[in-house]
């Protein structure tokens, strides 16, 4: 069997029937099988860079590892954000990479570029096959990397000549990496002493991250979280990994988060740390954070735990196991002392924004939330959007919020979405942006209609780079420097409903608040591809609560003072 | 504080890429590594010495073991061990000062590996402390050119 055979049958085995990307000179052998194939459907994108976030948004949507090809040099470079991506918040993907003929390595090709070099730093692992025998089991390999432990990306590159070369075809059944072995059941006599502190706790508060969702522990969570009447707080990367609407969920923490999940931590006696890392965006000034809380660490990579915020009980493992050891242990607690003051911090200080009838963004997620009855997967761009959206729509599930967390990427939003239509075609699938990221991949809107794809684009255009012009606003004394995206502030650019039409999707423009919820009715109705809907919101509306940077978390406004 | 740490990898083409590359990407500060092959030709040994407080070898030391082809790594803080550095020093030595150096070199029981006309070529092997005494002492006479290799270590007793 030739060597890109070889790759298309490994894949089959590991059950992947999808593969997004585009060919190029050093692939052109394994497109020549993929053309061949009658089980594997390819999505042919019109950026490497989009393909690889289609990949991770189909990976986060299914729980499942995706695929994405690229050809070698400009088409591997082209891959990185969205590599660097995944690899932030420890999504499972596997990219394959053309490289030039292994007798051209080294000598500056056309088309050459050190892929495994370059994308050593924002990979889980990578490969440079350079023998077709050992096609089959770095394939196996990789897909066991990407999935196992703490996951994240693996990259594979790959000669043209070795997709040419020949060998007999075997996938290993097992792999065996003598360095590699993580640990996932949790010490004992951790276990039992975190036991200990969480029913000697008055006021503890769980704070669990994205680990939740990528070991599926949300349920464990509920029952450990209603067993002993804890509170839970989430990341941005944790989100829908604790129901919203649940009595004990304090929302977010950190910069942009909730009032009251701040002030919970702060005072707090004992820190449950579950699948996080103590980002700079969560801890604010870290010697200020939870300053007299005790603090609990389960995660399952040991390099995250006591890196930023030394941990007084460390526990190595997946969360799932751990949080079920641990709830059969702790004790049925009330805690109604600590439940009545933050109910009172959620009264002082709920969410909210100023209802008046300007159009503004909070209105529309709300609006968003309830014409979906909260069961859309929603996905977003980075900047004040993507924040209005963790706030103002509620997720209850885990794998319904998808966003760059740790990168941050803008033009990451609207593939995702493309990738979780194509993992979850029949949800509603929704990417919140802004005017600025939605740029940074609009091409694909040909992907997604060449390809009938469903997806309504909800565009919070305020004419700026929005989060940076808060910034400018709040802290460098309104010195708007390069943030504004239109010609003036009359005259938006581009018409996002004119672009869209041109590609041959459904184009719609909101400048009005009566105009929300029949303009959503319309974009939800329709099912034949794209929708791109373009509110005309506030130019200067900014995201609160926030934490300045460097501030302790509940030094936070609440609002404009 | 100074630590020696010793880690075992897959013999494997990038992988001295991967763990210098973790130490630049993290602005840990790496005093000397020396890699080699082991007993078994698939894996190779890497000593580093690395300068840092108790938190940045603890994630040093966490960060090298998460790269799937480290096998091993030990941090000989607390280990009984023999630790060599080996260095060749080239000197200014005309024929009067040459005496002298040949007889610091013999205290040190240090070889002298070359000589020509207006330089001597002396290879020491030692512990660091051993090694650096040696420039020390050296550096009156005008050195020219130092290489060394970095420090090696292995433990005492049968283990
Ligand atoms: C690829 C990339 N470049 C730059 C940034 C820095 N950045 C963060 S938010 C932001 C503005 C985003 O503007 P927009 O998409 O319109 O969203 P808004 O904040 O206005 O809602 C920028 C430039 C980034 N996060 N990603
Ligand atoms: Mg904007």
């Amino acid at each position: 069997m030739n060597g890109a055979k070889i790759i298309l049958e490994s894949l089959k085995k590991e059950k992947i029937n999808k593969l997004f990307g585009i060919c190029g000179g050093s692939v052109i052998p394994l497109f020549d099988e993929i053309y061949k194939d009658d089980d594997i459907e390819f999505i042919l994108t019109r950026h490497e860079q989009a393909a690889a976030h289609m990949t991770d948004g189909y990976s986060r949507a299914t729980g499942e590892v995706g695929v994405c090809v690229a050809t070698s040099g400009p088409g591997a470079t082209n891959l990185v954000t969205g590599l660097a991506t995944a690899y932030m918040d420890s999504i499972p993907m596997i990219a394959i990479t053309g490289q030039v003929a292994t007798h051209l390595v080294g000598n500056d090709a056309f088309q050459e570029a050190d892929t495994t070099g370059i994308t050593r730093p924002v990979t889980k692992h990578n490969y440079l096959v350079t023998d077709v025998k050992d096609l089959a089991s770095t394939i196996k390999e990789a897909f066991y990397l990407a999935r196992s432990g703490r996951p994240g990306p693996v990259l594979i590159d790959i000669p043209v000549d070795i997709q040419k070369g020949s060998c007999k075809f075997t996938y290993p059944e097992k792999v065996n990496i003598r360095g590699y072995k993580p640990k996932t059941s949790g010490h004992t006599k951790q276990i039992k002493a975190a036991v200990k502190l969480i029913n000697a706790s008055k006021k503890p508060v769980v704070y669990a991250g994205g680990g939740v969702i990528i070991s599926k522990a949300s349920k464990e969570l509920r029952a450990f979280a209603a067993k002993g009447k804890l509170p839970v707080t989430t990341t941005l990367m944790g989100t829908g990994s604790y129901p919203a609407d649940s009595e004990l969920s304090l929302s977010m923490l950190g910069m942009h988060g909730t009032y009251f999940a701040n002030h919970a931590i702060q005072n707090s006696d004992l820190i449950v740390a579950i699948g996080a890392r103590f980002d700079d965006r969560v801890t604010g000034r870290v010697k200020d954070f939870a300053r007299g809380a005790k603090i609990i660490h389960i995660d399952i990579d040991p390099t995250s735990i006591s890196k930023i915020v030394n941990a007084d009980l460390p526990i190595v493992g997946d969360c799932k196991i751990i949080l079920k050891k641990l709830t059969k242990d702790i004790e049925t607690k009330k805690r109604s002392g600590w439940h009545k003051q933050i109910s009172k911090w959620k009264k002082e200080h709920p969410i909210s924004y100023k209802k008046d009838k300007k159009l503004r963004p909070q209105y529309i997620i709300e609006q968003l939330y309830e014409a979906t009855s909260g069961k859309a997967i929603i996905t977003t761009e980075v900047g004040q959007h993507q924040m209005w959206a963790e706030q103002f729509y509620k997720y209850n599930e885990p794998g319904t919020f998808l966003t760059s967390g740790g990168l941050g990427t803008m033009g990451y939003g609207f593939p995702a979405a493309m990738g979780a239509k194509m993992g979850k075609p029949k949800k509603t699938i929704i990417n919140i942006a802004g005017d600025g990221s939605f740029q940074m991949n609009i091409q694909e809107l040909a992907t997604c209609v060449i390809n009938d794809i469903n997806v309504v684009n909800v565009v919070l255009n305020n004419n700026y780079l929005g989060m940076v012009r808060q910034w400018q606003e709040l802290f460098y004394d309104r010195r708007y420097s390069q943030v504004c995206l239109g010609k003036s502030h009359k005259e938006r650019v581009p018409d996002f409903a004119k672009v869209a039409e041109a590609y041959g999707a459904k184009g719609i423009t909101v400048c009005k608040k009566e105009e929300v919820m029949p303009a959503i009715k319309e974009a939800l109705k329709y099912k034949t591809g794209p929708v791109v809907m373009d509110f005309i919101i506030e130019e200067e509306e900014n995201v609160y609560p926030m934490v300045p940077a460097g501030a302790a978390i509940d030094e936070i406004l609440v609002d404009m003072a | 504080m100074k630590h020696t740490i010793s880690v075992q990898v897959e013999n494997k083409f990038g992988v001295l890429a991967r763990i210098s590359g973790l130490f630049s990407a993290r602005g840990y500060n790496i005093n000397s590594l020396a890699v080699g092959e082991t007993e078994d030709p698939e894996i190779s040994r890497i000593t580093i010495v690395v300068h840092g407080d108790e938190s940045v070898l603890e994630q040093v030391t966490k960060q090298l073991n998460k790269l799937p082809d480290v096998i091993k790594v030990k941090d000989f803080l607390n280990s009984d061990i023999i630790k060599r550095d080996l260095i060749l020093i080239k000197v200014s030595a005309n024929k009067k000062v040459r005496p002298e150096i040949i007889e610091i070199a013999t205290i040190f029981r240090a070889k002298i590996v070359d000589v020509a006309k207006e330089s001597i070529t002396i290879e020491v092997t030692g512990d660091e402390d051993k090694v650096s005494a040696f420039m020390d002492l050296m550096r009156p006479y005008k050195i020219k050119e130092i290489v060394r290799t970095g420090v090696i270590a292995i433990e005492r007793g049968g283990k």
